[in-house]
Protein backbone atom coordinates (compact mmCIF):
# COMPACT_ATOMS: atom_id res chain seq x y z
CA UNK A 1 0.00 0.00 0.00
CA UNK A 2 2.75 2.35 1.05
CA UNK A 3 4.72 1.43 -1.99
CA UNK A 4 1.81 2.13 -4.24
CA UNK A 5 1.41 5.55 -2.69
CA UNK A 6 5.07 6.24 -3.33
CA UNK A 7 4.66 5.35 -6.99
CA UNK A 8 1.63 7.53 -7.30
CA UNK A 9 3.59 10.38 -5.76
CA UNK A 10 6.37 10.12 -8.32
CA UNK A 11 3.71 9.79 -10.95
CA UNK A 12 2.12 12.92 -9.55
CA UNK A 13 5.35 14.89 -9.77
CA UNK A 14 5.84 13.57 -13.26
CA UNK A 15 2.39 14.72 -14.32
CA UNK A 16 2.88 18.04 -12.60
CA UNK A 17 6.15 18.60 -14.43
CA UNK A 18 4.48 17.69 -17.69
CA UNK A 19 1.71 20.16 -16.98
CA UNK A 20 4.19 22.93 -16.12
CA UNK A 21 6.09 22.28 -19.28
CA UNK A 22 2.89 22.61 -21.30
CA UNK A 23 1.99 25.88 -19.56
CA UNK A 24 5.47 27.20 -20.18
CA UNK A 25 5.31 26.40 -23.88
CA UNK A 26 1.89 28.01 -24.31
CA UNK A 27 2.96 31.08 -22.34
CA UNK A 28 6.08 31.59 -24.42
CA UNK A 29 4.13 31.10 -27.63
CA UNK A 30 1.69 33.81 -26.59
CA UNK A 31 4.50 36.05 -25.41
CA UNK A 32 6.26 35.87 -28.78
CA UNK A 33 3.03 36.83 -30.50
CA UNK A 34 2.32 39.76 -28.20
CA UNK A 35 5.93 41.00 -28.26
CA UNK A 36 5.95 40.87 -32.03
CA UNK A 37 2.78 42.94 -32.25
CA UNK A 38 4.09 45.43 -29.67
CA UNK A 39 7.42 45.78 -31.42
CA UNK A 40 5.71 46.29 -34.76
CA UNK A 41 3.34 48.90 -33.34
CA UNK A 42 6.07 50.82 -31.49
CA UNK A 43 8.38 50.71 -34.48
CA UNK A 44 5.71 52.39 -36.57
CA UNK A 45 4.68 54.84 -33.82
CA UNK A 46 8.29 55.94 -33.23
CA UNK A 47 8.92 56.24 -36.92
CA UNK A 48 11.57 53.45 -37.17
CA UNK A 49 9.66 52.04 -40.10
CA UNK A 50 7.14 53.64 -42.41
CA UNK A 51 3.56 52.74 -41.41
CA UNK A 52 2.40 53.48 -44.94
CA UNK A 53 4.47 50.59 -46.29
CA UNK A 54 4.67 48.25 -43.31
CA UNK A 55 1.20 48.97 -41.88
CA UNK A 56 0.76 48.28 -38.17
CA UNK A 57 -1.47 46.23 -35.89
CA UNK A 58 -3.62 49.25 -35.07
CA UNK A 59 -4.01 50.20 -38.75
CA UNK A 60 -4.94 46.62 -39.61
CA UNK A 61 -7.51 46.63 -36.83
CA UNK A 62 -8.91 49.94 -38.00
CA UNK A 63 -9.20 48.69 -41.58
CA UNK A 64 -10.84 45.55 -40.33
CA UNK A 65 -13.33 47.62 -38.31
CA UNK A 66 -14.32 49.83 -41.23
CA UNK A 67 -14.66 46.86 -43.60
CA UNK A 68 -16.74 45.12 -40.97
CA UNK A 69 -19.15 48.05 -40.80
CA UNK A 70 -19.52 48.29 -44.57
CA UNK A 71 -19.81 44.49 -44.68
CA UNK A 72 -17.23 44.19 -47.50
CA UNK A 73 -15.02 41.95 -45.34
CA UNK A 74 -17.71 39.29 -45.28
CA UNK A 75 -17.99 39.34 -49.04
CA UNK A 76 -14.27 38.90 -49.66
CA UNK A 77 -13.73 36.31 -46.94
CA UNK A 78 -16.91 34.46 -47.85
CA UNK A 79 -16.00 34.27 -51.53
CA UNK A 80 -12.52 32.93 -50.85
CA UNK A 81 -13.84 30.47 -48.31
CA UNK A 82 -16.59 29.23 -50.62
CA UNK A 83 -14.20 28.81 -53.54
CA UNK A 84 -11.76 26.91 -51.34
CA UNK A 85 -14.42 24.58 -49.97
CA UNK A 86 -15.94 23.89 -53.38
CA UNK A 87 -12.57 23.12 -54.93
CA UNK A 88 -11.67 20.98 -51.90
CA UNK A 89 -14.86 18.92 -52.17
CA UNK A 90 -14.36 18.50 -55.90
CA UNK A 91 -10.74 17.45 -55.38
CA UNK A 92 -11.76 14.81 -52.84
CA UNK A 93 -14.58 13.49 -55.03
CA UNK A 94 -12.75 13.54 -58.36
CA UNK A 95 -9.41 12.48 -56.85
CA UNK A 96 -10.94 9.45 -55.14
CA UNK A 97 -12.94 8.58 -58.24
CA UNK A 98 -9.89 8.77 -60.47
CA UNK A 99 -7.75 6.76 -58.03
CA UNK A 100 -10.42 4.05 -57.93
CA UNK A 101 -10.57 4.00 -61.72
CA UNK A 102 -6.78 3.64 -61.97
CA UNK A 103 -6.90 0.85 -59.39
CA UNK A 104 -9.59 -0.94 -61.39
CA UNK A 105 -7.62 -0.72 -64.58
CA UNK A 106 -3.89 -1.24 -64.05
CA UNK A 107 -3.13 -0.84 -67.72
CA UNK A 108 -4.80 2.55 -67.76
CA UNK A 109 -2.77 3.58 -64.73
CA UNK A 110 0.46 2.52 -66.37
CA UNK A 111 -0.49 4.49 -69.48
CA UNK A 112 -1.36 7.64 -67.52
CA UNK A 113 1.43 7.49 -64.95
CA UNK A 114 4.01 9.72 -66.71
CA UNK A 115 1.35 12.34 -67.40
CA UNK A 116 0.20 12.37 -63.80
CA UNK A 117 3.77 12.64 -62.55
CA UNK A 118 4.53 15.57 -64.85
CA UNK A 119 1.28 17.35 -64.03
CA UNK A 120 1.88 16.80 -60.34
CA UNK A 121 5.37 18.29 -60.37
CA UNK A 122 4.39 21.20 -62.60
CA UNK A 123 4.14 24.49 -60.68
CA UNK A 124 0.40 24.96 -60.84
CA UNK A 125 0.60 28.75 -60.64
CA UNK A 126 1.86 28.53 -64.21
CA UNK A 127 -1.53 27.19 -65.22
CA UNK A 128 -3.57 29.95 -63.60
CA UNK A 129 -3.21 32.55 -66.40
CA UNK A 130 -4.23 29.91 -68.95
CA UNK A 131 -7.27 28.95 -66.92
CA UNK A 132 -8.38 32.57 -66.72
CA UNK A 133 -8.09 32.95 -70.49
CA UNK A 134 -9.83 29.68 -71.20
CA UNK A 135 -12.57 29.76 -68.59
CA UNK A 136 -12.96 33.51 -68.12
CA UNK A 137 -12.30 35.71 -65.11
CA UNK A 138 -14.96 34.16 -62.94
CA UNK A 139 -15.46 31.89 -60.00
CA UNK A 140 -15.29 28.79 -62.20
CA UNK A 141 -11.68 29.34 -63.22
CA UNK A 142 -10.68 30.18 -59.66
CA UNK A 143 -12.21 26.96 -58.38
CA UNK A 144 -10.39 25.06 -61.13
CA UNK A 145 -7.16 26.86 -60.18
CA UNK A 146 -7.69 25.71 -56.59
CA UNK A 147 -8.31 22.16 -57.74
CA UNK A 148 -5.33 22.10 -60.08
CA UNK A 149 -2.93 22.48 -57.16
CA UNK A 150 -4.25 19.50 -55.23
CA UNK A 151 -5.85 17.07 -57.67
CA UNK A 152 -2.85 15.30 -59.19
CA UNK A 153 -1.11 14.74 -55.90
CA UNK A 154 -4.35 13.38 -54.48
CA UNK A 155 -4.77 10.89 -57.32
CA UNK A 156 -1.17 9.70 -57.07
CA UNK A 157 -1.21 9.43 -53.29
CA UNK A 158 -4.49 7.57 -53.11
CA UNK A 159 -3.62 5.26 -55.98
CA UNK A 160 -0.30 4.37 -54.37
CA UNK A 161 -2.05 3.87 -51.05
CA UNK A 162 -4.64 1.57 -52.62
CA UNK A 163 -1.81 -0.48 -54.10
CA UNK A 164 -0.21 -0.99 -50.70
CA UNK A 165 -3.14 -3.00 -49.39
CA UNK A 166 -2.07 -6.39 -48.04
CA UNK A 167 -2.51 -8.85 -50.94
CA UNK A 168 -3.70 -11.48 -48.48
CA UNK A 169 -6.57 -9.25 -47.40
CA UNK A 170 -7.58 -9.04 -51.04
CA UNK A 171 -7.19 -12.80 -51.38
CA UNK A 172 -9.50 -13.22 -48.41
CA UNK A 173 -12.29 -11.40 -50.24
CA UNK A 174 -11.79 -13.65 -53.26
CA UNK A 175 -11.84 -16.77 -51.10
CA UNK A 176 -15.21 -15.56 -49.83
CA UNK A 177 -16.32 -15.43 -53.49
CA UNK A 178 -16.17 -11.65 -53.63
CA UNK A 179 -15.68 -9.65 -56.81
CA UNK A 180 -13.29 -6.81 -57.49
CA UNK A 181 -16.04 -4.45 -56.41
CA UNK A 182 -16.18 -6.20 -53.03
CA UNK A 183 -12.41 -5.85 -52.72
CA UNK A 184 -12.85 -2.13 -53.29
CA UNK A 185 -15.72 -1.55 -50.90
CA UNK A 186 -14.79 -4.01 -48.15
CA UNK A 187 -11.00 -3.69 -48.06
CA UNK A 188 -9.44 -0.94 -50.15
CA UNK A 189 -11.70 1.97 -49.23
CA UNK A 190 -12.17 1.28 -45.50
CA UNK A 191 -8.49 0.36 -45.22
CA UNK A 192 -7.45 3.60 -46.89
CA UNK A 193 -9.56 5.84 -44.68
CA UNK A 194 -6.58 7.05 -42.58
CA UNK A 195 -4.66 7.83 -45.76
CA UNK A 196 -7.64 9.65 -47.29
CA UNK A 197 -8.03 11.79 -44.19
CA UNK A 198 -4.36 12.75 -44.12
CA UNK A 199 -4.46 13.54 -47.84
CA UNK A 200 -7.50 15.73 -47.19
CA UNK A 201 -5.63 17.60 -44.48
CA UNK A 202 -2.91 18.48 -46.96
CA UNK A 203 -5.44 19.29 -49.67
CA UNK A 204 -7.40 21.92 -47.81
CA UNK A 205 -4.26 24.06 -47.56
CA UNK A 206 -3.31 23.42 -51.18
CA UNK A 207 -6.78 24.39 -52.39
CA UNK A 208 -6.52 27.66 -50.48
CA UNK A 209 -3.17 28.35 -52.16
CA UNK A 210 -4.64 27.65 -55.60
CA UNK A 211 -7.68 29.79 -54.97
CA UNK A 212 -5.58 32.76 -53.86
CA UNK A 213 -3.34 32.40 -56.94
CA UNK A 214 -6.47 32.34 -59.09
CA UNK A 215 -7.81 35.45 -57.38
CA UNK A 216 -4.52 37.27 -57.93
CA UNK A 217 -4.99 36.97 -61.64
CA UNK A 218 -8.64 37.13 -62.40
CA UNK A 219 -11.04 38.18 -59.70
CA UNK A 220 -12.99 41.18 -58.56
CA UNK A 221 -13.69 39.78 -55.14
CA UNK A 222 -11.97 37.63 -52.56
CA UNK A 223 -8.93 37.96 -50.32
CA UNK A 224 -6.49 37.25 -53.14
CA UNK A 225 -8.01 40.09 -55.12
CA UNK A 226 -7.80 42.33 -52.05
CA UNK A 227 -4.10 41.54 -51.66
CA UNK A 228 -3.25 42.26 -55.29
CA UNK A 229 -5.45 45.33 -55.50
CA UNK A 230 -4.18 46.64 -52.15
CA UNK A 231 -0.55 46.28 -53.22
CA UNK A 232 -1.25 48.07 -56.51
CA UNK A 233 -2.89 51.08 -54.87
CA UNK A 234 -0.53 51.01 -51.86
CA UNK A 235 -3.28 50.18 -49.38
CA UNK A 236 -0.99 47.79 -47.54
CA UNK A 237 -3.36 47.65 -44.58
CA UNK A 238 -5.66 45.62 -46.85
CA UNK A 239 -2.84 43.32 -47.84
CA UNK A 240 -1.71 42.60 -44.28
CA UNK A 241 -5.25 42.20 -43.04
CA UNK A 242 -6.07 39.76 -45.85
CA UNK A 243 -2.98 37.73 -45.05
CA UNK A 244 -4.00 37.57 -41.39
CA UNK A 245 -7.49 36.42 -42.36
CA UNK A 246 -5.99 33.79 -44.69
CA UNK A 247 -3.88 32.54 -41.77
CA UNK A 248 -6.99 32.21 -39.63
CA UNK A 249 -8.96 30.45 -42.40
CA UNK A 250 -6.12 27.99 -42.97
CA UNK A 251 -5.86 27.27 -39.26
CA UNK A 252 -9.60 26.80 -38.76
CA UNK A 253 -10.05 24.55 -41.79
CA UNK A 254 -7.10 22.42 -40.77
CA UNK A 255 -8.31 21.99 -37.22
CA UNK A 256 -11.79 21.05 -38.43
CA UNK A 257 -10.28 18.29 -40.55
CA UNK A 258 -8.08 17.27 -37.64
CA UNK A 259 -11.20 16.83 -35.52
CA UNK A 260 -12.93 14.87 -38.27
CA UNK A 261 -9.89 12.63 -38.52
CA UNK A 262 -9.84 11.97 -34.78
CA UNK A 263 -13.54 11.17 -34.81
CA UNK A 264 -13.32 8.82 -37.78
CA UNK A 265 -10.32 6.91 -36.52
CA UNK A 266 -11.38 6.67 -32.91
CA UNK A 267 -10.71 3.19 -31.58
CA UNK A 268 -9.02 2.07 -34.72
CA UNK A 269 -5.53 0.69 -34.41
CA UNK A 270 -3.58 0.57 -37.60
CA UNK B 1 -18.31 -44.14 -53.52
CA UNK B 2 -17.75 -41.00 -55.55
CA UNK B 3 -15.14 -38.77 -54.03
CA UNK B 4 -15.92 -35.19 -53.07
CA UNK B 5 -12.85 -33.89 -54.81
CA UNK B 6 -10.64 -35.29 -57.50
CA UNK B 7 -7.44 -33.86 -58.89
CA UNK B 8 -6.30 -35.36 -62.15
CA UNK B 9 -2.74 -34.71 -63.32
CA UNK B 10 -2.79 -31.10 -62.28
CA UNK B 11 0.21 -28.95 -63.22
CA UNK B 12 0.82 -25.30 -62.62
CA UNK B 13 3.57 -22.78 -63.30
CA UNK B 14 3.97 -19.13 -62.33
CA UNK B 15 4.97 -16.80 -65.10
CA UNK B 16 6.95 -13.63 -64.73
CA UNK B 17 9.26 -11.55 -66.88
CA UNK B 18 12.25 -13.39 -65.45
CA UNK B 19 10.96 -16.76 -66.51
CA UNK B 20 8.59 -19.36 -65.30
CA UNK B 21 8.55 -21.28 -62.06
CA UNK B 22 7.10 -24.74 -62.12
CA UNK B 23 5.13 -25.05 -58.91
CA UNK B 24 3.18 -28.26 -59.31
CA UNK B 25 3.55 -31.14 -61.67
CA UNK B 26 1.23 -34.04 -62.29
CA UNK B 27 -0.70 -34.01 -59.03
CA UNK B 28 -3.51 -36.54 -58.75
CA UNK B 29 -5.48 -37.53 -55.67
CA UNK B 30 -9.00 -37.94 -54.41
CA UNK B 31 -10.68 -36.75 -51.24
CA UNK B 32 -13.64 -38.61 -49.80
CA UNK B 33 -16.56 -37.00 -48.05
CA UNK B 34 -15.75 -36.33 -44.39
CA UNK B 35 -12.02 -36.97 -44.74
CA UNK B 36 -9.32 -34.86 -43.16
CA UNK B 37 -6.32 -34.59 -45.47
CA UNK B 38 -3.02 -32.98 -44.55
CA UNK B 39 -0.52 -31.86 -47.15
CA UNK B 40 3.11 -31.58 -46.09
CA UNK B 41 6.24 -30.84 -48.05
CA UNK B 42 9.43 -28.80 -48.05
CA UNK B 43 8.83 -25.08 -47.66
CA UNK B 44 8.09 -23.24 -50.86
CA UNK B 45 7.12 -26.42 -52.69
CA UNK B 46 3.77 -25.13 -53.85
CA UNK B 47 1.46 -26.30 -51.07
CA UNK B 48 -0.45 -23.05 -51.00
CA UNK B 49 -0.66 -23.03 -54.78
CA UNK B 50 -2.36 -26.38 -54.57
CA UNK B 51 -5.04 -24.94 -52.30
CA UNK B 52 -5.51 -21.96 -54.58
CA UNK B 53 -6.06 -24.37 -57.48
CA UNK B 54 -8.59 -26.42 -55.53
CA UNK B 55 -10.46 -23.31 -54.45
CA UNK B 56 -10.58 -21.99 -58.00
CA UNK B 57 -8.55 -18.86 -57.28
CA UNK B 58 -6.06 -20.23 -59.79
CA UNK B 59 -6.83 -22.31 -62.87
CA UNK B 60 -4.52 -25.27 -63.59
CA UNK B 61 -2.38 -25.08 -66.72
CA UNK B 62 -3.12 -28.69 -67.45
CA UNK B 63 -5.10 -31.40 -65.77
CA UNK B 64 -8.37 -30.89 -63.99
CA UNK B 65 -9.82 -30.23 -60.56
CA UNK B 66 -13.20 -31.85 -60.13
CA UNK B 67 -15.41 -31.08 -57.22
CA UNK B 68 -18.88 -31.87 -56.00
CA UNK B 69 -21.29 -34.76 -56.36
CA UNK B 70 -21.40 -34.50 -60.10
CA UNK B 71 -17.65 -33.96 -60.30
CA UNK B 72 -18.47 -31.51 -62.99
CA UNK B 73 -15.41 -30.47 -64.90
CA UNK B 74 -14.10 -27.02 -64.59
CA UNK B 75 -12.83 -25.36 -67.68
CA UNK B 76 -9.09 -25.00 -67.84
CA UNK B 77 -7.87 -21.97 -69.62
CA UNK B 78 -4.23 -21.93 -70.45
CA UNK B 79 -2.17 -19.32 -68.71
CA UNK B 80 -5.18 -17.67 -67.15
CA UNK B 81 -4.17 -16.51 -63.72
CA UNK B 82 -6.92 -14.08 -62.90
CA UNK B 83 -9.44 -14.76 -60.22
CA UNK B 84 -12.65 -16.20 -61.57
CA UNK B 85 -15.63 -13.91 -61.87
CA UNK B 86 -18.62 -14.67 -59.73
CA UNK B 87 -21.24 -13.57 -62.20
CA UNK B 88 -20.89 -16.74 -64.24
CA UNK B 89 -23.73 -18.44 -62.43
CA UNK B 90 -23.36 -20.87 -59.55
CA UNK B 91 -19.70 -21.48 -59.07
CA UNK B 92 -18.31 -24.78 -57.97
CA UNK B 93 -16.07 -23.17 -55.45
CA UNK B 94 -18.89 -21.40 -53.65
CA UNK B 95 -19.04 -24.57 -51.59
CA UNK B 96 -15.37 -24.43 -50.72
CA UNK B 97 -14.22 -22.51 -47.66
CA UNK B 98 -10.65 -21.23 -47.48
CA UNK B 99 -8.85 -20.28 -44.31
CA UNK B 100 -5.66 -18.29 -44.72
CA UNK B 101 -2.51 -18.27 -42.62
CA UNK B 102 -3.37 -15.09 -40.80
CA UNK B 103 -6.88 -14.26 -39.68
CA UNK B 104 -7.11 -10.90 -41.50
CA UNK B 105 -9.95 -9.74 -39.30
CA UNK B 106 -10.61 -6.15 -40.31
CA UNK B 107 -9.97 -3.66 -37.56
CA UNK B 108 -12.74 -1.37 -38.84
CA UNK B 109 -15.32 -4.07 -38.30
CA UNK B 110 -16.52 -5.62 -35.06
CA UNK B 111 -16.05 -9.35 -34.57
CA UNK B 112 -19.64 -9.95 -35.62
CA UNK B 113 -19.27 -7.82 -38.74
CA UNK B 114 -16.06 -9.67 -39.56
CA UNK B 115 -17.67 -13.06 -39.10
CA UNK B 116 -20.56 -12.27 -41.45
CA UNK B 117 -18.28 -10.74 -44.12
CA UNK B 118 -18.62 -13.72 -46.45
CA UNK B 119 -22.39 -13.86 -46.05
CA UNK B 120 -22.54 -10.14 -46.72
CA UNK B 121 -20.47 -10.47 -49.89
CA UNK B 122 -22.62 -13.33 -51.17
CA UNK B 123 -25.84 -11.56 -50.17
CA UNK B 124 -26.82 -14.47 -47.99
CA UNK B 125 -27.16 -12.61 -44.71
CA UNK B 126 -30.73 -13.70 -43.92
CA UNK B 127 -32.33 -14.56 -40.58
CA UNK B 128 -31.38 -18.20 -40.96
CA UNK B 129 -27.72 -17.42 -41.49
CA UNK B 130 -27.70 -14.90 -38.64
CA UNK B 131 -29.04 -17.54 -36.27
CA UNK B 132 -26.41 -20.01 -37.40
CA UNK B 133 -23.67 -17.43 -36.87
CA UNK B 134 -25.02 -16.54 -33.42
CA UNK B 135 -25.07 -20.20 -32.49
CA UNK B 136 -21.50 -20.72 -33.64
CA UNK B 137 -20.36 -17.61 -31.77
CA UNK B 138 -21.99 -19.03 -28.65
CA UNK B 139 -20.62 -22.54 -29.18
CA UNK B 140 -17.08 -21.32 -29.67
CA UNK B 141 -17.11 -18.82 -26.82
CA UNK B 142 -17.08 -15.61 -28.83
CA UNK B 143 -20.65 -14.41 -28.36
CA UNK B 144 -19.56 -12.07 -25.58
CA UNK B 145 -17.07 -10.44 -27.95
CA UNK B 146 -19.31 -10.00 -30.96
CA UNK B 147 -19.17 -6.21 -30.78
CA UNK B 148 -15.50 -6.07 -29.78
CA UNK B 149 -12.72 -4.96 -32.08
CA UNK B 150 -10.42 -7.73 -33.36
CA UNK B 151 -7.44 -6.15 -31.57
CA UNK B 152 -9.15 -6.82 -28.24
CA UNK B 153 -9.05 -10.59 -28.83
CA UNK B 154 -6.25 -13.06 -28.24
CA UNK B 155 -4.61 -14.87 -31.14
CA UNK B 156 -6.54 -18.06 -30.52
CA UNK B 157 -9.86 -16.27 -30.33
CA UNK B 158 -9.11 -14.38 -33.52
CA UNK B 159 -8.36 -17.63 -35.30
CA UNK B 160 -11.64 -19.08 -34.07
CA UNK B 161 -13.45 -15.99 -35.34
CA UNK B 162 -11.78 -16.50 -38.71
CA UNK B 163 -12.94 -20.12 -38.69
CA UNK B 164 -16.52 -19.06 -37.99
CA UNK B 165 -16.25 -16.57 -40.85
CA UNK B 166 -15.35 -19.48 -43.12
CA UNK B 167 -17.91 -21.91 -41.69
CA UNK B 168 -20.71 -19.31 -41.83
CA UNK B 169 -20.85 -19.95 -45.57
CA UNK B 170 -21.53 -23.60 -44.84
CA UNK B 171 -18.81 -24.95 -47.15
CA UNK B 172 -18.68 -28.62 -48.09
CA UNK B 173 -14.91 -28.60 -48.28
CA UNK B 174 -12.62 -26.61 -46.05
CA UNK B 175 -9.12 -25.58 -47.12
CA UNK B 176 -6.78 -24.66 -44.27
CA UNK B 177 -3.54 -22.93 -45.25
CA UNK B 178 -1.27 -23.22 -42.19
CA UNK B 179 -4.00 -21.62 -40.12
CA UNK B 180 -2.12 -22.09 -36.85
CA UNK B 181 1.34 -20.99 -37.88
CA UNK B 182 0.89 -17.46 -36.59
CA UNK B 183 0.04 -18.67 -33.08
CA UNK B 184 2.41 -19.44 -30.23
CA UNK B 185 2.88 -23.10 -29.39
CA UNK B 186 0.51 -23.26 -26.40
CA UNK B 187 -2.33 -21.54 -28.21
CA UNK B 188 -1.57 -23.54 -31.28
CA UNK B 189 -2.16 -26.87 -29.56
CA UNK B 190 -5.45 -25.80 -28.04
CA UNK B 191 -6.78 -24.03 -31.13
CA UNK B 192 -5.76 -27.04 -33.17
CA UNK B 193 -7.79 -29.21 -30.81
CA UNK B 194 -10.73 -26.80 -30.97
CA UNK B 195 -10.73 -26.65 -34.72
CA UNK B 196 -10.49 -30.41 -35.14
CA UNK B 197 -13.47 -30.89 -32.86
CA UNK B 198 -15.46 -28.16 -34.56
CA UNK B 199 -14.80 -29.71 -37.95
CA UNK B 200 -15.71 -33.15 -36.67
CA UNK B 201 -18.91 -31.85 -35.14
CA UNK B 202 -19.88 -30.02 -38.34
CA UNK B 203 -18.88 -33.12 -40.35
CA UNK B 204 -16.69 -31.13 -42.71
CA UNK B 205 -14.24 -32.42 -45.23
CA UNK B 206 -10.96 -30.57 -44.86
CA UNK B 207 -7.56 -30.21 -46.48
CA UNK B 208 -4.85 -28.82 -44.22
CA UNK B 209 -1.57 -27.48 -45.52
CA UNK B 210 1.14 -27.41 -42.86
CA UNK B 211 4.88 -27.60 -42.40
CA UNK B 212 4.41 -28.96 -38.89
CA UNK B 213 4.68 -32.74 -39.12
CA UNK B 214 3.25 -33.42 -35.66
CA UNK B 215 0.28 -31.24 -36.48
CA UNK B 216 -0.32 -33.25 -39.63
CA UNK B 217 -0.10 -36.57 -37.80
CA UNK B 218 -2.33 -35.36 -34.97
CA UNK B 219 -5.13 -34.12 -37.20
CA UNK B 220 -5.22 -35.98 -40.51
CA UNK B 221 -6.78 -39.20 -41.77
CA UNK B 222 -4.36 -39.21 -44.68
CA UNK B 223 -1.19 -37.23 -45.29
CA UNK B 224 -0.04 -36.30 -48.77
CA UNK B 225 3.72 -35.78 -48.91
CA UNK B 226 4.96 -33.51 -51.69
CA UNK B 227 8.46 -33.35 -53.15
CA UNK B 228 10.54 -30.26 -53.70
CA UNK B 229 9.52 -27.86 -56.46
CA UNK B 230 8.09 -28.62 -58.94
CA UNK B 231 6.05 -30.57 -56.43
CA UNK B 232 4.88 -34.07 -57.20
CA UNK B 233 3.18 -36.43 -54.84
CA UNK B 234 5.89 -38.43 -53.15
CA UNK B 235 3.63 -40.65 -51.13
CA UNK B 236 0.28 -40.72 -49.40
CA UNK B 237 0.29 -42.03 -45.83
CA UNK B 238 -2.79 -43.29 -44.09
CA UNK B 239 -3.02 -42.58 -40.35
CA UNK B 240 -4.53 -45.59 -38.63
CA UNK B 241 -4.87 -45.15 -34.91
CA UNK B 242 -6.16 -48.09 -32.92
CA UNK B 243 -8.54 -45.86 -31.02
CA UNK B 244 -10.97 -44.00 -33.22
CA UNK B 245 -12.03 -40.38 -32.83
CA UNK B 246 -9.05 -39.20 -30.87
CA UNK B 247 -8.62 -35.45 -30.54
CA UNK B 248 -5.32 -34.06 -31.85
CA UNK B 249 -3.99 -33.77 -28.29
CA UNK B 250 -4.95 -37.35 -27.48
CA UNK B 251 -3.34 -38.52 -30.69
CA UNK B 252 -0.10 -36.90 -29.67
CA UNK B 253 -0.08 -39.28 -26.71
CA UNK B 254 -1.12 -42.35 -28.66
CA UNK B 255 1.59 -45.00 -29.21
CA UNK B 256 1.30 -44.84 -33.01
CA UNK B 257 2.03 -41.12 -33.07
CA UNK B 258 5.79 -41.46 -32.81
CA UNK B 259 5.96 -44.08 -35.57
CA UNK B 260 3.94 -42.05 -38.01
CA UNK B 261 5.99 -39.01 -37.20
CA UNK B 262 9.20 -40.89 -37.94
CA UNK B 263 7.89 -42.31 -41.19
CA UNK B 264 6.87 -38.83 -42.26
CA UNK B 265 10.22 -37.41 -41.20
CA UNK B 266 12.08 -40.02 -43.23
CA UNK B 267 9.91 -39.41 -46.28
CA UNK B 268 10.59 -35.70 -46.14
CA UNK B 269 14.30 -35.97 -45.49
CA UNK B 270 15.38 -38.75 -47.80
CA UNK B 271 17.98 -37.88 -50.41
CA UNK B 272 15.90 -38.42 -53.49
CA UNK B 273 13.36 -35.84 -52.42
CA UNK B 274 13.46 -34.22 -55.81
CA UNK B 275 12.79 -37.53 -57.54
CA UNK B 276 9.58 -39.35 -57.96
CA UNK B 277 9.14 -42.18 -55.52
Amino acid sequence: MEKRKEISMTQETYLKNLQHRQYRITAIQLLIFVLFLLLWETAVQLGWIDGFIFSSPSRVLKTFGSMWTDRSIFLHTGITLAETLISFILVVAIGTGAAVLLWYNTELSEILEPYLVVLNSLPKSALAPLLIVWLGANMKSIIVAGMSVAIFGTILNLYTGFGETDPDEIKLIYTLQGTKKDVLTKVILPGSLPLMLSVMKVNIGLCLVGVVIGEFIGARQGLGYLIIYGSQVFKLDWVIMSIVILCIIAMVLYSILNLVEKRCLRGRIK
Amino acid sequence: MTPLLELDQVSYAYHSRNGETYALSDISFQVQQGEFIAIVGPSGCGKSTLLSLISGLLVPESGSVLFGRTLQERKTKEGKKTFPETDSGEKLCSRIGYMLQRDHLFEWRTIYENVVLGLEIQHRLNEDAKMRVDKMLMDYGLYRFRSAKPSELSGGMRQRAALIRTLALDPELLLLDEPFSALDFQTRLSVCDDVAQILRREKKTAILVTHDLSEAVSMADRIIVLTRRPARIRTILEMKFEQKNLTPLERRNAPEFKDYFNVLWRELNSRDLGERS
